[in-house]
C-alpha cells in the first residue's frame, strides 16, 4: 500500500511502485482531470502540482510522490488558482479543451511566482503544454490577465 | 467534397457488410437515394432554399426544463470547434432565450433524426456543421417560441399577437402578465407544431453576431470536470491496448505471450486479425503487458519502401501525363508563348492528426446482442453499421454515447470507423466486461491515415504585360478512397476529387490550365486532414502566384487581385487583410510579409502573414492578420478562436511536422519526433470579418490553407527563396 496526500485528503492505492501517478489519479482513483497526452512528458497535459511545483505526472512513479503534497485540477484553490480559471473563462481560451488542465496547472504556478511575466517568462513556463488547437494567443493574455489580478 | 466522400462512405459500409449483403445492397441504395444534392459551395451556400426537412421540429433540438434551462441537442461532434455554442446560439436566437439559461448536450445516434443533411448519414465533418443546421435550428427555435407563447395566450386568455418575448421571459403588457419559459415548458410541449414558421429579420439578433457570449464549456473546460471519451468509467470495466503491425499492411504470424500474461494487472491476451489486443486491469497494465508481448510479423503484404524512395517513385510518374482533372484552353500552347516561364516541384509529406485526446472507445455489449459505445463519435452513422458489422445485429441495436473530443482535425472520422470497430471487435472477444480501447500516442503517431505524401509539378507562364497566360500542374499522391469499395463512385476518370480540390477549380483568371492527377496506391493508410486537399493544393498555388508576381514584376497583393474580378467574395477578404496589414506601408526593419488567399469549405480567407529572421535566416513568424468572410457570423468569437487556431494548425506544420518512413516503418513515435507547435512558436493573429447576412458557412477548416503559404511568401519576400519542400526546417528555413 502506497499513502499518498492528494488535494489535502490521504489516499491509500495498492498499485505496483512504479506505476505512473497520472494513471493511479485516472485508474485507481477516478480522478479524471488529469490528463493523458504522451506519456513521456512532452506535452503536459498531465501537469500536476507536487509541492506546489508542476510536474508531469505521467513519469512520476507514484512512489516518488508518497510524502508529498499532490495537488490535481480538481482541488486548486487559492488566490493564483482563482485568478488563472476566472482569466481563462473570461476570455474563452478553451477549444478541444483536453490539455486545458495542464495549461492551467502550470499557469497556476507561473502567476504564483511571478506575478508581472514577460513574454519570454510566460514561453518558458507554458512551452511544456501542448495545445493541439493552439490557444496559445489566449493562454498568453489569460496568464497576463491572472498576473493582473494577483498584483492588484 | 468531404461530404460526398461521405455519403460513399456511409453506402460502402452497407454494401460491404458481407452476411447481410443482399439486403444492405437495397439499405445502401437507399441511403444514396435519400441524400440531398447538396454541396457546400458559396453559389449554394447563398441561395435560399432550405437545406434539410422544411417543417420544423422542435422536439428533436429543443428541451425546455421546468427549471427554466433550454436544452438544444446538438447532433454534431464539438472537437474544440465550438459548435455546441454555435448551434445553441441560433436556437436560442430564434427563441429569444436568456443566453444563461442556454445548455447543450449531444444527440444520440439516431440517422433519422440526426442525420447530416449533406452527408445521409450522422455525423460531423467538412466544416458542414452550421450551414446544415443553419434552417433547421432556427426552425426549432422559432417552433418553439411559437408554443410558448400559444401556451402563454391560453393561459392568459389574451391574443397571442399581443405577448412578447425577450431574454426567455414571456409577457403581456397590457395585462402585466409575464412568465419564464420554465413555467410554461411542461404545456407548450403538448402545443401542436406549427407548419411554418417566421424567422427573425437579422437586423434584430441580439445573440446571433454578439461578441460578448461565452462558450458552454467555458468552464467545464477550466476545471477539470468537462467529460471525454477517456474519461468514461463504466462499473466493471477493463483496458485494452492493442499491439499493431509495425509496418502497413502487416499481419501478426506467431505471438508469444507468456511474458505479458505474468505482468500485473493483465487480464488476457487475445490475438485477433487486426492485432494482438492485451486486456488488464488499467491502462498502465495494459501497456506494460504489450511491451512484454513478442510479435512475429507477416511483413509479405507491407509497405516495405521508405518515403525517400516513395517520392522518387513519385517523381518518376509526374515526368508522364496524369488523368485529367481540368482542362480549359490550350496550357502547352501558351506556356511555349509565354514572356516568362516559372517551373516548381513541391514536395509535402505525410502528416499526422495527432489531436490531444488519443483515440478511444468504450464497447459494451447489451444483452440483445448489440452494443453501448461511448466514444468522441464523430460518425455516428457509419460508427454503427460498422459496429453492427462486427456483432453481426442491427445499426439501431448499436447505442452511441457521444462526448466531448479531445481534437480531431478529421482523424475520429474514417469511412471504415476504424478504432470504433478494433473496440467492438475486442470487446466480442472479451464479452465479459466494459472494454476501453486506449491508443498511446505511440500508437497515434505511427498508426497511420495520415494526410497523403503528395508531389505537385508546376509549370507556369505570364505574358510581356504580366498576366497569366497558362498554368499546368501535375499532382502526384494517393487517395484515401482508393481500395474501398466506393472507389468507382468517388475516383471519377482517375481523379480523386480531394486531392485536387484546390487545384482544379483555380479560381485566378488563368485562361490556360491543365491540372492531372496520378493517384498512387501504398498500404499506409491515409486520410483527410484539416482542410483535406486544401492542405496542398492551396498552399502550391499561392506559393506560385507570388514566384508569378516576381517574375510579372508586381506586388502580390495587386497581382492577385487582378485575377480575382470574378470573385467578389475571395477579393473582399483579400482587401480586408491587406488593409488591415496595411499592405501599403513599409514594414520596420528586419520585418517581412507575405499574403495567400484561398476559397474552401464555401468560406472565403486571406492571410499576411509577418516574419523575422534569425542571425541563421530561420524563421519567425511575428504576425497573422486574418479575413474571412464565411457569410453570417454567429459567434464571432468562436469564428476568431477558429482562425487563430487555424492559423496556428497551418502554420505549427508547415515549420516541423512530417511523418517519414525508413524500410516501411514510421520514423517518428511521439511528440519528441513529431514537434507540435508550442507557445513559443505561435504569432500574433488578428481577426477581421466580412459583415454578412448570407448563410452561414464553416470556419473550422478554412483558416488552415492559406496561413503556411502566407509565411513561404514573406519568406520569398526576405530571401528571394521559394520554400517547395515542407517541412520548412528540411530546407533550414526553421
Amino acid at each position: 500500500m502506497i499513502r499518498l496526500n492528494i488535494n489535502g485528503q490521504e489516499r491509500e492505492v495498492d498499485v505496483p511502485a512504479d506505476m505512473p501517478l497520472l494513471w493511479v489519479l485516472r485508474d485507481e482513483l477516478n480522478m479524471t482531470g488529469t490528463k493523458f497526452g504522451c506519456g513521456i512528458a512532452q506535452c503536459g497535459a498531465c501537469t500536476v502540482h507536487i509541492d506546489g511545483t508542476p510536474t508531469r505526472s505521467c513519469v512520476t512513479p507514484v512512489e516518488a510522490a508518497a510524502g508529498t503534497a499532490i495537488t490535481t485540477i480538481e482541488g486548486v484553490q487559492g488566490k493564483a488558482a482563482q485568478a488563472v480559471q476566472a482569466a481563462w473563462q473570461k476570455m474563452d481560451v478553451v477549444q478541444c479543451g483536453y490539455c486545458q488542465s495542464g495549461q492551467i496547472m502550470s499557469a497556476i504556478a507561473l502567476v504564483a511566482e511571478n506575478q508581472n511575466p514577460s513574454d519570454e517568462d510566460i514561453d518558458a513556463a507554458m512551452d511544456g503544454n501542448v495545445c493541439r488547437c493552439a490557444t496559445y494567443q489566449r493562454i498568453r493574455a489569460a496568464v497576463k490577465d491572472a498576473a493582473k489580478t494577483m498584483r492588484a | 467534397m468531404l461530404h460526398n466522400l461521405i455519403k460513399q462512405a456511409a453506402a460502402d459500409i452497407a454494401v460491404a457488410a458481407p452476411s447481410r449483403r443482399s439486403v444492405l445492397m437495397g439499405g445502401g441504395a437507399l441511403v444514396l437515394g435519400a441524400m440531398l444534392p447538396i454541396r457546400v459551395r458559396a453559389e449554394d451556400a447563398a441561395g435560399p432554399k432550405i437545406v434539410g426537412p422544411t417543417d420544423p421540429r422542435p422536439h428533436a433540438f429543443v428541451r425546455i426544463a421546468a427549471d427554466n434551462t433550454v436544452t438544444v441537442l446538438v447532433k454534431h461532434l464539438d472537437k474544440g470547434q465550438g459548435i455546441m455554442t454555435g448551434l445553441a446560439t441560433i436556437v436560442a436566437e430564434e427563441l429569444d432565450a436568456d443566453w444563461a439559461q442556454m445548455r447543450g448536450e449531444f444527440a444520440p445516434a439516431n440517422g433519422e433524426l440526426y442525420a447530416n443533411h449533406m452527408f445521409g448519414i450522422q455525423g460531423t465533418g467538412g466544416s458542414t456543421a452550421v450551414t446544415n443546421s443553419w434552417d433547421e435550428l432556427r426552425m426549432a427555435g422559432a417552433a418553439a417560441r411559437a408554443m410558448l407563447v400559444a401556451t402563454a395566450a391560453q393561459r392568459w386568455s389574451v391574443p397571442a399577437a399581443e405577448i412578447t418575448v425577450e431574454k426567455g421571459v414571456v409577457k403581456h403588457a397590457k395585462s402585466a402578465k409575464s412568465a419564464t419559459f420554465g413555467e410554461l415548458a411542461e404545456d407548450a410541449a403538448k402545443q401542436p407544431v406549427p407548419a411554418k414558421v417566421t424567422y427573425k429579420d437579422p437586423a434584430s439578433y441580439s445573440l446571433i453576431g454578439n461578441t460578448a457570449l461565452h462558450r458552454l464549456d467555458h468552464i467545464s473546460k477550466t476545471n477539470g470536470t468537462a467529460q471525454f471519451a477517456l474519461d468514461v468509467r463504466r462499473p466493471g470495466q477493463v483496458t485494452a491496448v492493442l499491439a499493431r503491425s509495425p509496418r502497413f499492411g502487416g499481419t501478426v504470424k506467431s505471438v508469444d505471450d507468456k511474458a505479458a500474461r505474468q505482468v500485473a494487472g493483465v487480464i488476457d491476451v487475445i490475438t485477433l486479425p487486426i492485432g494482438v489486443a492485451v486486456i488488464a486491469k488499467n491502462t498502465w497494465a495494459a501497456m506494460q503487458g504489450r511491451q512484454a508481448l513478442t510479435v512475429e510479423w507477416d511483413d509479405s503484404k507491407a509497405e516495405k519502401r521508405g518515403t525517400e524512395q516513395m517520392i522518387a517513385d513519385y517523381r518518376a510518374l509526374a515526368d508522364k501525363p496524369g488523368a485529367k482533372a481540368a482542362a480549359k484552353g490550350d496550357a502547352a500552347k501558351a506556356l511555349a508563348g509565354a514572356a516568362k516561364v516559372v517551373e516548381a516541384e513541391f514536395v509535402f509529406p505525410y502528416l499526422a492528426h495527432a489531436p490531444m485526446e488519443p483515440l478511444n472507445a468504450t464497447a459494451q455489449l447489451t444483452q440483445d446482442g448489440g452494443c453501448e459505445i461511448w466514444a468522441g463519435s464523430q460518425f455516428q452513422g457509419v460508427e454503427q453499421k460498422v459496429a453492427a458489422g462486427v456483432l453481426g445485429c442491427k445499426p439501431e441495436q448499436v447505442k452511441i454515447n457521444t462526448l466531448w473530443a479531445g481534437g480531431s482535425f478529421g482523424r475520429r472520422a474514417t469511412p471504415d470507423g476504424d478504432y470504433i470497430a478494433e473496440a467492438v471487435t475486442i470487446a466480442k472477444a472479451y464479452p465479459k466486461a466494459p472494454v476501453h480501447l486506449v491508443w498511446t500516442r505511440e500508437d497515434d503517431i505511427q498508426g497511420g491515415r495520415y494526410r497523403p505524401l503528395f508531389l505537385h509539378r508546376i509549370k507556369a507562364g505570364v505574358d510581356a504585360s504580366g498576366k497569366i497566360v497558362g498554368w499546368d500542374q501535375r499532382i502526384v499522391g494517393q487517395s484515401f478512397m482508393a481500395g474501398t469499395l466506393f472507389e468507382p463512385f468517388m475516383v471519377k476518370d482517375g481523379v480523386d476529387s480531394t486531392a485536387v480540390e484546390g487545384a482544379s477549380d483555380m479560381a485566378y483568371t488563368v485562361p490556360n490550365l491543365a491540372v492531372d492527377y496520378h493517384l498512387t496506391k501504398s498500404p499506409v493508410t491515409t486520410l483527410w486532414w484539416r482542410s483535406v486537399g486544401h492542405t496542398h493544393t492551396a498552399y502550391a498555388k499561392e506559393v506560385m502566384i507570388d514566384q508569378l508576381a516576381k517574375a510579372a514584376g508586381k506586388d502580390p497583393v495587386a497581382f492577385r487581385a487582378d485575377m480575382l474580378q470574378d470573385h467578389p467574395r475571395l477579393l473582399g477578404v483579400l482587401k480586408l487583410a491587406a488593409e488591415k496589414a496595411e499592405w501599403s506601408k513599409p514594414l520596420p526593419q528586419g520585418r517581412f510579409r507575405g499574403v495567400a488567399v484561398h476559397e474552401s469549405f464555401g468560406s472565403f480567407v486571406a492571410h499576411v502573414a509577418e516574419i523575422s529572421l534569425n542571425e541563421r535566416q530561420q524563421i519567425k513568424v511575428e504576425r497573422v492578420v486574418v479575413a474571412i468572410d464565411c457569410g453570417q457570423v454567429i459567434n464571432p468569437d468562436v469564428v476568431k478562436a477558429q482562425m487563430e487556431g487555424g492559423t496556428g494548425w497551418g502554420i505549427g506544420h508547415a515549420l516541423r511536422d512530417q511523418i517519414t518512413l525508413t524500410d516501411g516503418v514510421v520514423d517518428q513515435t511521439n511528440f519528441d519526433s513529431y514537434e507540435p507547435m508550442r507557445m513559443s512558436d505561435m504569432p500574433v493573429v488578428e481577426v477581421h470579418m466580412v459583415p454578412s447576412t448570407l448563410r452561414p458557412t464553416g470556419v473550422g477548416e478554412p483558416g488552415v490553407p492559406g496561413a503556411a503559404p502566407a509565411v513561404a511568401n514573406a519568406y520569398f519576400s526576405a530571401t528571394g527563396k521559394a520554400l517547395h519542400v515542407l517541412p520548412f526546417a528540411g530546407a533550414g528555413a526553421v
